[in-house]
């Protein structure tokens, strides 16, 4: 397997990603707060270099990409203007479902994000179909199919697993381990806590990777993209990463310490990491990092001044799209 | 005019939309290989291929989120349900992902998929395997329902389904696949509307609206009933939703009377649907009360004479028309 080495200027556009997930979960947190996002809103505030690695090995002209609910920051790395995402949230006619889907069904037929969906477990079976159609149409599309660790004790993951195995079909499997099934951790609920174990009944390999290293993420992306892409069939990679916010903006998350937060905010962090890269690797220069600050605040600033000042739907869209 | 099984008019409306449409596919359990459970899906392998029809393991919930993932992602899946019992293990997907991703997407991802299957009540197989589900597929906006009876409808509206932008959930019925119905040559390629009801017969006295196997009983009561002196005119529904309301509007307007049959448990049924709406499009006309002849509101037991019992029967229909006309 080549490695991949990345220059400084590829660590700057990694920065920016995860930083532009992070501010604009932040600004989602603070809209909620004031009430202009309603309902469930999953943040993916800590998780950031699983989707900022990904989004590196995607090939966004032909992959395809499903998820759960916390898919914001899926959206934002399949270069979806955060100005229709952040109208989506806040149920705008502006927003990337003209406000009718909100911050857990959010679509993108142009870029093959196809949810966005609040049933954990569905995005495998679901995913499972769309790499059959990419391996109908012989399109050379795989489809990266996300989930989380609670998602692996649905019963439709494995009658999806065995399928895709059977039938060889160009989908990874990305468990997104954040350790907590909503308030129960893996601990309490998992027989055996290695979950890219979980392919092998299916003869379907699987990876552990630390999920706050972005280059890890891209290289066990890497190789998982280029087996499923030869027609070796699915994968499996499991991220080891963790949400600092609960599993919603309506869980104050009392079933971990505050210390066991902090422990990895201060140890782990995804973003931190990436600037000590490149500290490490030219010295880190403040005025580059406080230009890409700005400029991503900018971005998150102009998306929710959208989102705020845009019209909500209008009452004749309530029957609209229900058929064609 | 040709006689065909309706298993026949089923496998021909498959068969014609794949050699059409190169991205229709039929997967389900023993579709292929074994040429269907009930044998629908006869010869499609031989002609088409195993990319095209694909036996699937026992694991519904599993193939119809991979069906829905196909037909959102530029396929259109027919999904075979060996029985709509069984699709209750996938339910999730029929209503939480099929039926409204087009709307929690605004409009951006369509769902062209075609769910069928054995419906209905069969014959002592008892409560897990004899039940009609056609009000819980029709409660569901984001959902196309269809239940035809009569052979070239089940070709027809089959054909329409597969060409369907939208899930259009097909019910079938075991006892049902090896009838034989006269059917007009001009009738054989035709593609019959989504969304029509039909007026199998036309009378003075009394309105008969019914669908899917029950249409066999109201045909024969309405035979007796003529024979009696009281002229019924019958629709048959065809589509469950969207419901064909104004067809069965002006039938009442005409005959003042109106009676609806399902085999289907009366609670919240097709029938109590039926009733509401014209109740409130044609009270004025109405020279009686609505009534229904429905399955009996209990899980279908095995013991011969108690299935009887829980099944709507043609002196049922008899007995509540002349109720009418006493």
């Amino acid at each position: 397997m080549k490695t991949y080495s990345y220059s400084v200027k590829d660590f700057f556009r990694f920065y920016e990603n995860m930083l532009l997930i992070r501010r604009f979960e932040e600004k989602c947190a603070q809209l909620y707060r004031k009430g202009a996002i309603g309902g469930f809103c999953h943040l993916y505030i800590g998780q950031e270099a699983i989707a900022a690695g990904m989004k590196e090995v995607t090939s966004l002209d032909k992959d395809s990409i499903i998820t759960t609910y916390r898919d914001h920051a899926h959206m934002l790395m399949c270069e979806i203007d955060p100005k229709v995402i952040m109208a989506e949230l806040a149920g705008k006619v502006t927003g990337c479902s003209k406000g009718k889907g909100g911050s857990m069904h959010m679509f993108s037929r142009q870029r093959r994000f196809y949810g966005g969906h609040g049933i954990v477990g569905s995005p495998a079976s679901i995913g499972t179909g769309i790499a059959f159609s990419h391996r109908y149409k012989n399109d050379g599309g795989v489809c990266f199919c996300y989930f989380g660790d609670g998602a692996v004790n649905q019963g439709q993951v494995y009658e999806a697993f065995n399928m895709a195995s059977m039938w060889k079909l160009p989908v990874v499997y990305v468990i997104e381990n954040n350790l907590y099934a909503m308030g129960t951790s893996v601990k309490r609920s998992h027989a055996n806590q290695d979950l890219y174990k979980r392919g092998e009944p299916f003869n379907i390999p699987g990876k552990t990777v630390d999920g706050m290293k972005i280059q890890e993420v891209m290289e066990a992306g890497r190789e998982a993209c280029l087996y499923a892409r030869n027609g070796k069939g699915p994968i499996i990679l499991e991220m080891q990463t963790y949400r600092y916010m609960g599993h919603s903006m309506s869980d104050p998350a009392t079933y971990r310490t505050k210390e066991e937060v902090e422990h990895v905010k201060t140890t782990r962090d995804p973003i931190e990491h990436i600037k000590s890269v490149i500290a490490k690797k030219q010295g880190l220069k403040e005025s580059e990092i406080k230009d890409i600050e700005a400029k991503v605040n900018d971005v998150v600033e102009k998306a929710a001044d959208f989102a705020v000042n845009s019209p909500i739907p209008q009452e004749a869209e309530l029957y609209k799209d229900v058929l064609i | 005019m040709t006689q065909i099984t309706v298993r026949e008019a089923l496998r021909d409306a498959m068969r014609e939309e794949m050699a059409r449409d190169e991205t229709v596919f039929l997967m389900g359990e023993e579709v292929a290989e074994y040429n269907g459970a009930y044998k629908v899906s006869q010869g499609l392998l031989k002609e088409f291929g195993s990319k095209r029809v694909i036996d699937t393991p026992i694991s519904e919930m599993g193939f119809t989120g991979l069906g829905f993932g196909a037909a959102i992602s530029g396929l259109k899946p027919v999904i075979e349900f060996m029985t709509f019992n069984f699709a209750m293990q996938a339910i999730d997907h029929i209503i939480n992902s099929a039926a409204k991703t087009l709307y929690m997407s605004g409009g951006q991802i369509s769902c062209p998929i075609v769910f069928r299957g054995v419906n209905g009540i069969a014959a002592r197989v008892a409560a897990q395997h004899s039940q009609c589900f056609a009000s819980w597929y029709a409660h569901c906006p984001g959902l196309k329902v269809v239940a035809p009876y009569f052979a070239s409808d089940a070709k027809g509206l089959l054909k329409a389904a597969i060409r369907d932008p939208n899930p259009v959930i097909f019910l079938e019925n075991e006892l049902w696949y090896g009838k034989k119905f006269e059917v007009a040559q001009e009738d054989a390629e035709r593609v019959v509307t989504i969304g029509r009801a039909n007026v199998v017969k036309e009378g003075e006295d009394v309105t008969i609206v019914s669908f899917s196997m029950s249409m066999n009983r109201v045909l024969e009561a309405a035979e007796k009933l003529e024979n009696d002196g009281i002229s019924v005119e019958i629709v048959d529904l065809r589509t469950l939703r969207p419901l064909d309301i104004d067809t069965i509007v002006k039938s009442v307007k005409k005959t003042n009377r109106l009676l609806c049959v399902e085999e289907g448990w009366p609670y919240a049924g097709i029938c109590s649907e039926i009733t509401a709406q014209a109740m409130e499009q044609a009270f004025d006309y109405l020279d009686a009360p609505i009534l229904r002849v429905t399955g009996a509101d209990v899980p279908m037991p095995y013991a011969a004479n108690l299935e009887q019992l829980a099944l709507p029967q043609v002196d049922d229909i008899i007995g509540k028309v002349k109720s009418y006309f006493k």
